[in-house]
């Protein structure tokens, strides 16, 4: 009472309060945002066919409604697909030009593995070396051929398993001729013949396996179905090119529930399709994953040694405090300096180096000197290692020195102390930087662009194949995903989902990853934080 | 000065000169310390006691400024040798601090931490010096049934007798306690004074107290120094009731310090 506002302060609290609004409104828009586009893409659509003023028409999934200013709907976007008959994806109509909309109950959305999703209906079967029972309906017999058809190619599969099993044995002889080559000497044309003539019955194997596949894969493909579109123009589609077939028209919601596991399934687990905006993420997740636990098993021994040594041996003076100030200053260098760094010393250095002292008889292809996800780990841990240092030394200057007096006046040596005391109780702290700097590699892709991420990775860099890891390898990540499906694919327009769909998953994994951390270190602080000091 | 006749002394401090850089802590400090009795230090804060008593267990040895003259012998073996290995003597010498500092571990493993980095690794040995060290440190009974708990949440006074048992679990000669009641209430402070009375039967005690009743209650023998040099060094009744030093006398009555 009797003080004007302005003396007891309340500004400030309404000050920071409307700070920490603004900023807790930014973040839940930015989720929600993503969540509502990504979330939504999975949900089977009805299919509207309208019928135009002018006597044509257009069929797909109704994308956009605008409207005038006026608030009447002024025009409609629709998804028709059919990108091999028309050319593109979308296509706007004026509310005015439609003469009627009806979703009709027998219309079909068919995910292809090219030209995208088609809309239309059931023509015909036209079925050369598959078996159904010609008594059930178009519909179900289209879905019986499909199972059939699926059946024969895990076939071609399994054959395609041995031809791969080929290809690496020819290409072990042919890395073994090089070598040999590449040694020269004596006995060295003697064992090119020698494994020469190795490779000759591997190679027939491979030929005549393949021309099998290949001939078995063409009969299989001679299996179509027709279909029109609402223009009743048709498209013959080999059964095997469809990837889902569905009326969503006809679907219960349940059913459509059920599509969406589906496709969310698929989206986990299987390989991108049509340069990834359709299919699954899985490679990229892998990719993700695998890069930040190998970044991690890399920039913490190295962070919390150096820390270590900067807390506790390191005596307090100018080269000390100027190292530190340096090491705070690494951690706000823009990230493609790291990603340029990264190539031209791991890259080109040490895996050039690499290179030519184990791997010579490859040269000029290179083997450990170009991109992959050893180095880009590398070039991410050396980019959040100034993090976890800042972090850890933070962690060991907060715990009292009388801690440190204790448990030598006890008889510990300096390294008990650290190992015993010190490390376990600073762990909390330590993790703590993890987290942040764990936060911020999974989502960099600068430095990884030219460290070894690629749009689409034939392997991954993790398999059933001796050695198993094979650090070498180019991979795929979420990051990077985004910016190749959003701004470099085809087709932008029906990646958009896509991109959605891949910033929500990396948001997921990030946040994974983060808890389990969080989770992890709240469980720490519970053994060793007491009730009251 | 004129010192006490020890018989068997366990230290034996002749000419202990302690620098800082140039600036000299201790001058010239001569004196024998008694086994299995109960000396203190006493003196005005910056006299250089807390620092004496750092030498015995050579914990000054981990500031790096700090030179040291003169010769202190324990057992009649010169502590600051170069054979000597200050690991193994800090295992002969404990040390109670001022502030207590149990780790933030259980109750049980704050005991047998001394144990443990000495390679013991026996459960039944470690139970059983973890009983004897809080019995002997009057904890025991306090803290029997919670043994797996977190140190951090007894009290203080309970806190500093567990940093006593700490030290005495891997049985030392001595134990050093740097003003170990200061930060401690008068009931706790009165606890641990029996303890010290107590402890005395098994080891050599040296305290350092700011504390002039406390060094008359619990010590045999008591050092008064002043500016890094001693002044008088006799049995505690001696130097509280007639001092020979003037400076004594006036820090003892309270006109300094």
């Amino acid at each position: 009472m009797g003080r004007k506002p302005i003396q007891r302060g309340e500004q400030l609290v309404w000050l920071t309060g409307a700070a920490l609004t603004v900023t807790l409104l930014a973040t839940v828009t930015l989720i929600g945002v993503v969540m509502v586009n990504g979330l939504g893409y999975f949900w089977p659509s009805t299919l509207a066919v309208a019928r135009l003023v002018d006597g044509g028409t257009a069929m797909g999934e109704i994308t956009q409604r605008d409207y005038t200013d006026e608030g009447d709907l002024w025009r409609i976007q629709f998804k028709v697909g059919n990108r091999d008959l028309y050319g593109a994806d979308f296509r706007w109509i004026d509310a005015a030009a439609i003469e009627t909309l009806n979703y009709p109950e027998d219309a079909a959305a068919l995910e292809r593995e090219e030209y995208g999703n088609f809309y239309g209906f059931l023509e015909r079967l036209d079925l050369a070396t598959v078996q159904v029972d010609a008594g059930l309906p178009p519909w179900e017999r289209l879905q019986a051929a499909r199972d059939a058809v699926e059946e024969r190619f895990e076939a071609i599969e399994s054959l395609n398993e041995s031809v791969s099993a080929d290809s690496h044995e020819m290409e072990r002889i042919r890395l073994a001729i090089l070598e040999l080559r590449y040694e020269g000497g004596a006995g060295a044309e003697d064992g090119i013949a020698r494994l020469e003539e190795q490779l000759a019955p591997v190679r027939a194997d491979f030929d005549a396996r393949n021309a099998e596949a290949a001939a078995r894969l063409a009969e299989l493909r001679s299996n179509t179905a027709t279909f029109a579109d609402a223009a009743g123009r048709t498209k013959e589609m080999p059964i095997l090119s469809l990837v889902r077939t569905y009326r969503p028209n006809a679907m219960s919601v349940p059913a459509k529930a059920l599509f969406y596991l589906g496709k969310v399934w698929e989206l986990l687990s299987a390989n991108p399709r049509e340069s990834n905006t359709e299919g699954g993420l899985f490679p990229a997740i892998f990719g993700t994953v695998m890069l930040v636990m190998l970044m991690s098993l890399f920039c913490i021994p190295l962070g919390v040694v150096a820390a270590v040594y900067l807390q506790e041996y390191a005596r307090e003076g100018l080269l000390v405090r100027m190292v530190r100030i340096a090491v705070f200053n690494l951690a706000g260098v823009p990230s493609i300096v790291y990603g340029i760094f990264g190539l031209g010393f791991f890259v080109y250095g040490v895996g050039g180096t690499i290179d030519e002292l184990f791997f010579p008889e490859r040269l000029p292809n290179p083997t450990f000197g170009t991109g992959g996800i050893l180095w880009a780990s590398l070039t991410l841990a050396l980019l959040t290692v100034p993090v976890v240092i800042v972090v850890t030394e933070e962690a060991l200057a907060a715990i009292p020195g009388g801690i440190r007096e204790a448990s030598l006046s006890l008889g510990a040596t300096r390294f008990q102390t650290l190992w015993r005391l010190l490390l376990p109780i600073a762990a909390p702290g330590i993790i703590t930087g993890f987290v942040l700097s764990t936060a911020r590699a999974a989502g960099e892709v600068a430095p990884l662009m030219i460290t070894g991420v690629v749009k689409l990775a034939p392997a991954l860099p993790l398999d059933g194949e001796f050695p198993f890891f094979h650090l070498d390898r180019k991979f795929m990540h979420l990051g990077f995903h985004i910016y190749d499906v959003g701004f470099q694919s085809p087709n932008v327009e029906a990646a958009k989902p896509m991109v959605f769909i891949t910033t929500l998953l990396l948001l997921a994994i990030v946040i994974g990853l983060s808890i389990v951390a969080i989770v992890l270190r709240n469980s720490m602080q519970k053994r060793y934080a007491g009730k009251a000091f | 000065m004129n010192a006490p006749q020890i018989a068997d002394p366990i230290f034996q401090i002749e000419g202990l000169s302690l620098f800082y850089g140039e600036a000299a802590a201790l001058k010239e400090i001569g004196l024998h310390i008694p086994r299995r009795q109960v000396t203190a230090f006493i003196g005005p804060s910056g006299c250089g006691k807390s620092t004496l008593l750092r030498t015995l267990n050579r914990m000054n040895d981990l500031i790096d400024t700090v030179r040291i003259e003169g010769s202190i012998r324990m057992d009649g073996e010169e502590i600051y040798s170069p054979e000597v290995d200050a690991i193994e003597l800090r295992r002969r010498v404990g040390m109670v601090f001022q502030a207590y500092n149990p780790f933030p571990k259980s109750i049980y493993e704050n005991v047998v931490f001394g144990l443990r980095i000495a390679g013991v690794r026996n459960k039944s040995a470690l139970d059983e010096a973890a009983e004897r060290a809080l019995t002997a440190a009057a904890l025991w009974e306090e803290v029997k049934d919670r043994l797996r708990e977190s140190a951090l949440g007894l009290s203080g006074g309970q806190m500093q007798r567990l940093c006593i048992a700490r030290a005495i679990a891997v049985n030392p000669e001595v134990i050093l306690m740097d003003e170990p009641c200061s930060a401690l209430d008068p009931t706790a402070t009165a606890r641990i004074e029996d303890l010290i009375f107590e402890l005395k039967k098994d080891f050599t005690v040296i305290i350092v107290t700011h504390n002039l009743q406390q060094a008359a209650r619990v010590a045999d023998y008591t050092a008064f120094l002043y500016l890094g040099s001693l002044i008088e060094y006799d049995v505690t009744s001696i130097i509280f009731s007639r001092p020979r030093e003037k400076r004594t006398e006036d820090y003892i009555t309270g006109r300094f310090g």
